[in-house]
């Protein structure tokens, strides 16, 4: 449990015990939040008697009415922000006017709690307050640890697996409920959206699990003579029953063979994503070009679409987490969102590179350089 | 437009979803558009004024959703929004929208969570079409 500690500074008396009242027993916490928190609640009746209270006790919350009998709520503001005190600043007015609201905003409250205010409006308000603590310090304690952008990534992710198991969750209700009449194969549209949405899931799950394995650093590497051309053809030959389906030819330009110090699941994962976008994001008909070379100790593999192509915008987010390009075009494509990211991470692990260039409506080239350390027999 | 008939705009980049609350708007006695991104709605905003609009927040930028929301309310102001987000409390940190503060200056007139039940949210938007 933790204590925080709210100042409240008014100079009406019920206001400054109601407030203590209120907050004595209060308590917030919430699910996935590892504390709990308390209040220590202080009194001022005057702006002076509060700015003594906050050198002295460094309150986390202040509770500040504007209209004091000395100096004035706005001017208590102002000290605290003048000496950068990190206090949280709810201004309770009896009255609110936009300039003095302005004002106090621009000077760092945080929220307004007109008066009268009914004690569940005051813990709704300390209850937020809490929360924006607590995350501040999480986020200070998660970048110290350089954990930020883990969570973050949770957060998108759980959302990415949320929004599947809702969709199929509503279509089962509506079949339980009969909801399109009395004939099952009135329902087979949505059970092939649901069927969808679990492969979506699937190849989420997927991905992610590649993901991790290259985060982590501790994935079992086995690191031998691989021959990429036997890799490229693997790769080319799993696609096929979708490739034939969007009638997309894929040619190989390369050598008959090409052997790198690499782990071989690795190389996998880089051509299937590769070559799966160059079918998924092409027009029917359309062809892949991959072509693969080795130049001065630098291996460069291409692969060219004749599919959609991009933006310069588009281009730019490219290799994020969970981000697929979404436009009118792109409407009918799935897609972890995954796919590039794990590509980028896994060539940066061999000190190589991914670029991109691509034009809209004409297609795309995709060039991954990797060093050659060679092979020692 | 269906005459007499309360027409209630929903955006939402999830098809599925969509759908799903297509229906249960038209089961409630709701005429519907749908729009699946923030660009597609614009464009039914040009020629149509909705009675309510429920808008998810996460759509094709992460900004699809307050941008939408301004402009509905830019161009007909009387007309309530409801925010619908499935990132709900849970996740704290990531988007802007989960501060209380943010949530403030965004013009929608409620925020919802997703997983709603149909007679809250059926409530909700009756509350909101008769305050006008």
């Amino acid at each position: 449990m933790s204590t925080l500690k709210i100042l409240v500074i008014d100079d009406e008396p019920g206001i400054r015990s109601g407030v203590s009242r209120i907050l004595r027993n209060f308590r917030v916490d919430y699910p996935f939040m590892e504390e709990a928190f308390d209040f220590a609640v202080f009194e001022a009746p005057t702006g002076e008697a509060g700015i003594e209270i906050i050198e002295n006790n460094r309150p986390d919350i202040l509770l500040l009415d504007n209209k004091l009998p000395g100096i004035q709520g706005i001017e208590v503001l102002e000290y605290v922000r003048k000496k950068q005190y990190n206090i949280i600043v709810v201004m309770i007015t009896s009255y609110a006017s936009l300039e003095l609201a302005v004002k106090a905003t621009s000077d760092g409250a945080s929220d307004f709690i007109p008066k009268p205010f009914t004690p569940q409006e005051l813990r709704s308000s300390i209850e937020n307050i809490t929360k924006k603590i607590f995350l501040k310090k999480m986020t200070a304690t998660l970048k110290d640890t350089g954990k930020h952008i883990q969570f973050q990534f949770l957060s998108v992710l759980s959302h990415e697996l949320k929004a599947p198991l809702n969709a199929i969750e509503g279509y089962l209700k509506m079949a339980k409920e009969h909801q399109l009449g009395e004939k099952i194969e009135d329902y087979n549209a949505i059970f092939d959206r649901s069927l969808d949405r679990i492969h979506g899931m699937r190849t989420l799950i997927l991905d992610l699990l590649d993901l991790t394995k290259v985060e982590s650093g501790k994935a079992q590497r086995n690191i031998i003579n691989t021959d990429l051309i036997q890799a490229i053809r693997a790769a080319i030959d799993a696609i096929q029953p979708y490739s034939i389906q969007r009638d997309i030819r894929i040619n190989l330009h390369g050598p008959d063979q090409l052997i790198m110090k690499a782990d071989t699941n690795e190389m996998d994962i880089i051509f299937n994503n590769l070559i799966s976008n160059a079918i998924k994001y092409n027009k029917e008909g359309g062809s892949v070009d991959i072509s693969i070379g080795e130049e001065e100790g630098m291996i460069r593999i291409s692969v060219v679409d004749t599919g959609i192509g991009m933006t310069e915008t588009e281009m730019g987010k490219l290799f994020q987490d969970f981000v697929r390009i979404r436009n009118e075009k792109t409407k009918n494509i799935t897609g972890s969102g995954l796919g590039l990211s794990i590509v980028k991470k896994l060539a940066e692990n061999y000190g190589g590179t991914i670029e991109v260039t691509s034009i809209p409506d004409q297609g795309s080239t995709f060039i991954v350089s990797l060093p050659n350390e060679k092979s020692c027999l | 437009m269906i005459p007499g008939k309360i027409t209630i705009l929903i955006v939402d980049d999830d098809m599925d979803y969509l759908f799903q609350t297509k229906m249960k708007l038209e089961q409630m006695g709701f005429s519907t558009i749908t729009a699946d991104s923030q660009r597609e709605a614009e464009l039914i905003l040009e020629r149509t004024r909705p009675d309510l609009a429920i808008v998810d927040l996460m759509m094709e930028n992460e900004d699809s959703g307050f941008i939408l929301i301004y402009k509905i309310k830019k161009k007909y102001p009387d007309v309530p929004v409801i925010i619908l987000t499935a990132v709900a409390a849970e996740t704290g940190i990531t988007f802007d929208i989960q501060d209380e503060n943010n949530r403030k200056w965004i013009k929608a007139d409620l925020f919802l969570d997703k997983g709603i039940r149909s007679d809250v949210l059926k409530s909700e938007i009756e509350r909101l079409l008769q305050k006008n």
